[in-house]
This record gives structure tokens, sequence and C-alpha cells, in this order.
């Protein structure tokens, strides 16, 4: 896989694979998160999109400045609101706990939340559009805490798992593929919320320039050492110019090419800790006592209910773990774009993309998992030139300016659904646990 | 105190609308309920099978234009369609044998069968989309409007116009059509009954000696019909764009589990409660209210509770309570 990833390093260029290569760890960490919820307890989780949507989202409110005109505006108002929600939730609890179940007792907490919704709309609405106002080309929301970017990536996890916590109480006693199409709608919940909540997250407008935890390639341009550093590097490419004007020349060229590789390799250096970390934990859990367990209840729910485990307890611990993953991911995504667009999560790009990674790597196995994140997203990337390739081979007798050929070539972009189909489809039939598939310990 | 102008506004903004939406929902929802009862799984590759369908008719409507064949004040689409079928329920059947059948012989649990889907869905998505492209496309010919809002403002000197598009009309009609059809042939046809009885109780139906290879050819037929007629009246109505299928996936499954997963009625009915909850829920009253309250109450925001944005967020939300509270649907559908 690595193999693959040095050849286009050298065919193509070194930016390419590299940015390959953080997407594919970031791919990985997405993988392992949903793999924990599949292979270890058999949890079919659609609304990936959502955590990933989340974890980007704590990475704008952590790291983004306050912006203090708009918190003046409306920022009471809107805090009172959300007092209003938590009082909502408790008045509902309140109603389930003292009456019993009825039809009476139905209405009511329809009720309550029907009369909170439009409470909490006339009181919220001035503030909001107070808030909006401010500067809306450039902010228009609350901003953040603006703290390091860093920190965002275990706040995403937090705000996945508080997610997760919900949905796996509303949602985890339904069979697999209600789960499915019920964790999918949910997400979908999520995402409308954070497109058109401008006030909190600018909505469609996106948010750009986030601060970043390694240099700008700017500012690496201009530094001594950087410079002295690709000079040496490329010394023999670089002696064989001999006017020194085109020397600079090229000097300048390697350096603005350097600095992009450079900073792709440091984000490749904070990526690979994260995954490691994880894959050590996941490893560690897997072929522990608790590991064993998850898998027990998996195989046999009946069983491991009569021997006295918790089953609802635990398939939630895992869906909250898995979905706290996936929002790491989502945070370290945002951090590596440098911008959060709403728009872009896409339930094809995200959870069915992501869904083929954990199939063909291999359920149950993390380091499936890995490969899976790995050779999938490589596919997807390289799909487009190599169905090129193919379009150009096979029409090579047809003239240029051929009318299916020229078609061919246009939907070039489409060929790539079609690998993943083809490729989801033979595993699944020909080797369906997967590439890797999960080691059974024989005792 | 004006109530024929608000009656007519609701009539124009919410009704007929939801009207029109409600019965492509409900094409949608019974294909997927009757591939969920009759062959058990939640088929992810509704969308795309519909845009699929409406490709082919496209295809042909074009063919057809090319030759100067035209119906006049009737979309020409119309005369596509039964060919656009034949070819959809071949596509259909060829999926079948390759992809589902192997796991339908081996009993693989519907999880299976769902991922499966998804590689079926990501195959027929790059298919259409390289046959056709993702661009949007509009294939309505004939008579757009039979009452145009200015002609009806004119007609009965009301200030609220009612503008009456052929294509919601054809989509009503021919949806009604085709569910009493579908339900004539399920309820009082020998091949339907054995269908009902397959759904019901497979190895009892097995038993009655009822053959499983013609109750799957008979599902993926009618699957076929449902498909492409559902994808042609949305594509008519709006127009036809590959990834707006693919969204419209979600509520077509939301339809049907309202209603009760694997009953055709209750898929019927859910579309409609589906679409009716969607445009009352988002719509914005003001001039509702203008119309029925006198001038000293009149609102001044939009009495919109939630913004359209949500659209799609009300038919989930709605999905979740329903999985919450009644998970086998309106009209009791499989059990979970």
């Amino acid at each position: 896989m690595l193999g693959l990833i040095i050849l286009v390093g050298i065919f193509q260029s070194w930016n390419v694979a590299l940015s390959i290569f953080n997407m594919c760890l970031i791919s990985a960490v997405m993988t392992m998160g949903a793999n924990i919820q599949w292979g270890y307890a058999g949890l079919i989780n659609f609304g990936l999109m959502g955590y990933a949507a989340l974890g980007g989202l704590a990475a704008v409110l952590i790291s983004v400045d306050p912006v203090k005109e708009a918190w003046a505006a409306g920022g009471f108002n809107i805090l009172m609101c959300l007092w209003l929600i938590v009082v909502m939730v408790f008045a509902i609890r309140f109603v389930l706990k003292s009456f019993e179940k009825s039809k009476f007792r139905s209405y009511g907490i329809a009720a309550i939340i029907i009369a909170g919704i439009v409470i909490i709309r006339i009181t919220s609405e001035p503030s909001i559009e107070a808030i909006e106002g401010v500067n809306p080309a450039t902010t228009g929301f609350l901003g953040g805490l603006g703290l390091p970017i860093v920190f965002s990536w275990i706040v995403g996890a937090f705000f996945a798992a508080g997610l997760a916590f919900v949905v796996g109480k509303v949602a985890l006693g339904l069979r697999a593929d209600y789960l499915a199409i019920a964790t999918l709608l949910i997400s979908e919940i999520v995402i409308a919320i954070i497109k058109h909540e401008d006030w909190l997250t600018r909505g469609v407008k996106n948010v750009i320039g986030l601060d970043r935890p390694v240099p700008y390639e700017v500012e690496l341009q201009t530094k001594e050492w950087f410079i002295n550093l690709v000079a040496k590097f490329n010394f023999s490419k670089l002696d064989l110019i001999a006017s020194i004007s085109d020397k600079q020349a090229a000097l300048n060229q390697l350096v603005i090419e350097g600095s992009s590789v450079f900073v792709k390799l440091c984000y490749s250096g904070l990526f690979l800790i994260v995954v490691l970390a994880l894959l050590i934990v996941t490893q560690k859990a897997l072929y522990s006592p608790w590991g064993r367990m998850m898998r027990a209840i998996r195989d046999n729910e009946e069983a491991a209910n009569a021997m006295g485990k918790n089953v609802v307890k635990q398939h939630l611990l895992i869906f909250i773990l898995g979905s706290a993953i996936v929002g790491i991911a989502g945070a370290m995504l945002v951090t590596q774009d440098g911008l959060f667009t709403p728009g872009s999560y896409r339930p094809m790009r995200y959870t069915f993309l992501i869904w083929v990674m954990v199939i063909v790597g291999g359920s149950g196995n993390n380091f499936g998992a890995i490969l899976g994140g790995f050779a999938v997203w490589f596919l997807w990337i390289e799909a487009a030139p190599i169905a090129l390739f193919l379009i150009n081979l096979f029409t090579a007798g047809l003239g240029d300016t051929h009318s299916l050929k020229i078609h061919l070539i246009e939907s070039v972009p489409y060929f790539r659904y079609l690998m993943m189909g083809m490729g989801l489809l033979l595993i699944m039939r020909y080797r369906p646990k997967g590439i890797l598939p999960e080691k059974i310990e024989i005792k | 105190m004006d109530f024929l102008n608000a009656i007519i506004l609701l009539l124009n903004y919410i009704f007929l609308p939801a009207l029109t939406y409600g019965s492509q929902l409900a094409l949608g929802a019974i294909f997927v309920t009757l591939i969920y009862g009759i062959l058990r799984f939640a088929n992810f590759a509704t969308g795309d099978m519909m845009a699929f369908g409406t490709m082919v008719t496209i295809l042909f409507t074009w063919y057809f234009q090319s030759l100067g064949i035209s119906l006049g004040v009737l979309p020409t689409a119309l005369i596509a369609i039964p060919f656009a079928i034949i070819l959809t329920i071949g596509y259909m059947l060829l999926v079948d044998k390759f992809v589902f059948r192997y796991y339908r012989a081996n009993k693989s649990p519907p999880v299976q069968l769902a991922m499966v889907s998804i590689g079926v869905m990501f195959i027929t998505q790059a298919m259409v989309r390289i046959i056709i492209g993702p661009a949007d496309r509009r294939f309505f010919d004939g008579e757009k409007f039979i009452i145009k809002a200015g002609e009806f403002k004119e007609m009965t000197g009301l200030n609220e116009g009612l503008a009456i598009k052929s294509s919601q009309i054809i989509t009503i009609f021919v949806t009604v059509v085709l569910v009493s059809i579908l339900f004539w042939f399920l309820n009082k046809t020998k091949t339907g009954k054995s269908m009902r009885a397959f759904s019901d109780n497979e190895d009892l139906a097995l038993l009655s000696g009822i053959d499983p290879k013609k109750v799957v050819m008979i599902t993926w037929i009618i699957a076929g019909i449902l498909a492409t007629i559902g994808g042609a009246l949305y594509g008519l109505d709006k127009s036809f764009k590959p990834f707006t299928y693919f969204n419209n996936m979600l509520p077509i499954f939301a339809a049907a589990i309202v209603g009760g997963i694997g009953n055709p009625f209750g898929a019927f009915l859910g579309g409609y409660v589906i679409a009716f909850s969607e445009i009352f829920l988002t719509y914005a009253y003001k001039k509702f209210f203008m119309y029925i309250l006198p001038i000293s109450m009149e609102p001044e925001t939009l009495v919109q509770l939630l913004s359209t944005d949500y659209k799609f967020a009300v038919s989930f939300s709605i999905l979740v309570i329903v999985l919450l509270y009644r998970p086998n649907g309106i009209f009791k559908g499989k059990v979970l």
C-alpha cells in the first residue's frame, strides 16, 4: 500500500502523494471508529458524516476568536434560549417519570415540545438576527474560544460522543438495517441544523482561515534554515544549472514546493501520532476481557444477556466510543483544510465511502480498518487518472474527436463510483470478511 | 375576514404541492416496501434505480422528439415511459440475477443484502452519470399550465391566484390509477395473493406450492414499473438531476417506514403524511393570518414554525418519532 503511494510520488508529485497519505490517515481514523461499532458490536452506524461534522464544528468553536460585538448583541439571549431548552428537557423527563404511560401523557409531552419550540423561536429570533447582522461578510456569528486548534480534536470527540449518547439512547434498540436508516436520517438532521444556524456556524457561508498547528508555507519560504535545507537536499540538481539567476529561480521554485511538502509532512506526523495511539488502544482493548465480552455480545446476544451482561449499556458505550473517534477525525480534517464547509458533508462522500472502507478492509480487525482506509481512499482519488488511462487505452483506435471518446473522457470522474461499487460487490461476494478478516483466537 | 382568499392560498401553496409531492413519494415508498416485504432487504439503491428509469425515459423522449412524434398538450414522455419500463425491468432483473440472488440463496442476513445494495447504488449512480451526465434536464413538453395564476385571478376576481400545472394533475392522476391497479392486483388476483403470502410467511408459502422464482420476478417487474413511473413523474414535475434523486431516497424511506414497512397501503398513505407534514410545518403562514384575522391582530413576523431548510429534517424527525413510539408504523407492518 505504501509502495503505491510512493509510486504516485514518483510519477505525479510528492505533494499529491503526501496529500493522499494525509487523507488516508484521516480516513483510517474514521474507519477505525466505524469498525469498532461494526466489528466489535455488530452495530451499523450510517450517521458518520454527522459525527465528522460535529468534529469540524468543534474545530471552529475552539479556535476562532470570539466576535465581541456579536456576543454583546445577542449572546445573552442565546444563553437564555439554551437554558429554555434545558428546562424543556427536564420538564419532559419530569412528566415521563411522574405519570404512567397513557395517551394523556403522550399528548402532554407533545404539547410541551411544540410549545417549547414556539417559545424558543419567538425569543431567539431577534437575537439571531442581531448576531447575524454583525458584519455578515466576515463574521456574522458568535465566534469561538480562541484556543489552539489541537484542543478541538479532543473537544470534537466530546461533541460527537454527546450526539452519540442521544442517538444511542433513542435508536439502539432497533434492528440492524433500521438502525442504519435511523442513524443516517438523524445525522442528516444534524447537518441541516449546522447548515442553517448561521449564528453558530456561519452556515453555508463557511468558516475560512482557521488557525494551524503547523507553520504556514509562506512563512517557511522566508526562513533561512528552510532555504538552506532545500538547497542541501537538491544539491545535485542545482549544481547542474550554470547561471546564478537561473539557479536562484530554480531554488525559489524548489523552496515553494518544498514548503508545501514540509507542511504536509508536519500534518502527517501529527496524524500518525493519532493513528498509532488509537491503534494501540484499540488493539489492547480487542484482546482484553472487555473486548471478548463485546464480541460475545455481538455473536450471541441472548446468551450474553443470560450471563448477566448489560447488553444495552455495552452497546451504548461502544456506540459512543466509535462515534467519538469519528469526531476526532472530523476535527483533524477541518484542521488540515483550514476551513469548515457544512455543505461538503454529504452521505456519499462520508458515510457510504467509509463503510466501503470498513467492509473492504476487514470488519473486526483494526489493521484491516487502516488498510481499508488507505486502499479505498487511494482508489477513490486515483480512479480518475486510472480511468483516463484505461479509456485512452481501449479507444486508441478511435480518432480524438470521436463523440464516444469525448463523452467517455468527460465522464471520467464518475468511474470512481463504478470502481467503488464493483470493488464492494466483489469483496462481499468472494471475500465477505474483508481483505484482513478478524483474527479468531483459538485457545 | 377573507375566507375565500385564505382557502385559495392554502390550496395553491400547501394542498396542491403536497398532493403532488406525496404522490411522488408514495410511488417510491411502495417500491421500497415491496422489496422490503417480499425480498426482505432495505434497498439503498432506490433513488438511483428511479434515476435510472427516468434516464431511460428521457433518452426515449429525446428519440421520439427527434422523430417528430409528440402528444400535443401532454408531454411526450408519456409515450416513452412504457419503453423505459421494459428496459428498467431488464436492468433490475440483471442486477437481481448477478448480485442479489446469491445472497438470497445463501439466506444471508438482511444486513449483508443492504450492504450489497449499497454497491449496486454506487454502480447505478455511475452508470446514470456516465450515460446522461449529472446536469439538470428538463424534458417536459406540452402545455405546462392548465390554469395560470393570472387567468384564475381574472376569472374569479380574487386576490390570490390558483395555478394548476398539468404535471401536477398528471402526477396525481397517474398515481391514483397505478396504485388502484396495484392494489387490485395484490388483493384480487392469484399471483398477487401468492406474493402477499410469500411476504407474510415464506415457509408456509413455499409449502403451499408457490413458486419463489416467479414471485421474485414479478416483484422486480412491479418494482421496475413503480420506479420508472415515479421517477419520470418527479422529473416531469420538477426536473431530472441524478443528485436530487439520491437525496429523495431518504424521505421515501421515511414514508415507507412511517406507513408500516412491508405494507403497500401504508406506504401509499405514508407518502402523503410525510409530504403534508413537510409542507405544513415549514410554510410561512403570515399571509394566511392576514386574511383570517382582523387588521389589528395582523402578525408582523413570517409565522413560520421551522425554516424551509428544515424540510427534510421534518420528515426525518417524524420518522424518528415513529420509530420510537410506534415502530410498526401507522398500519402494522413488519415487526422490527
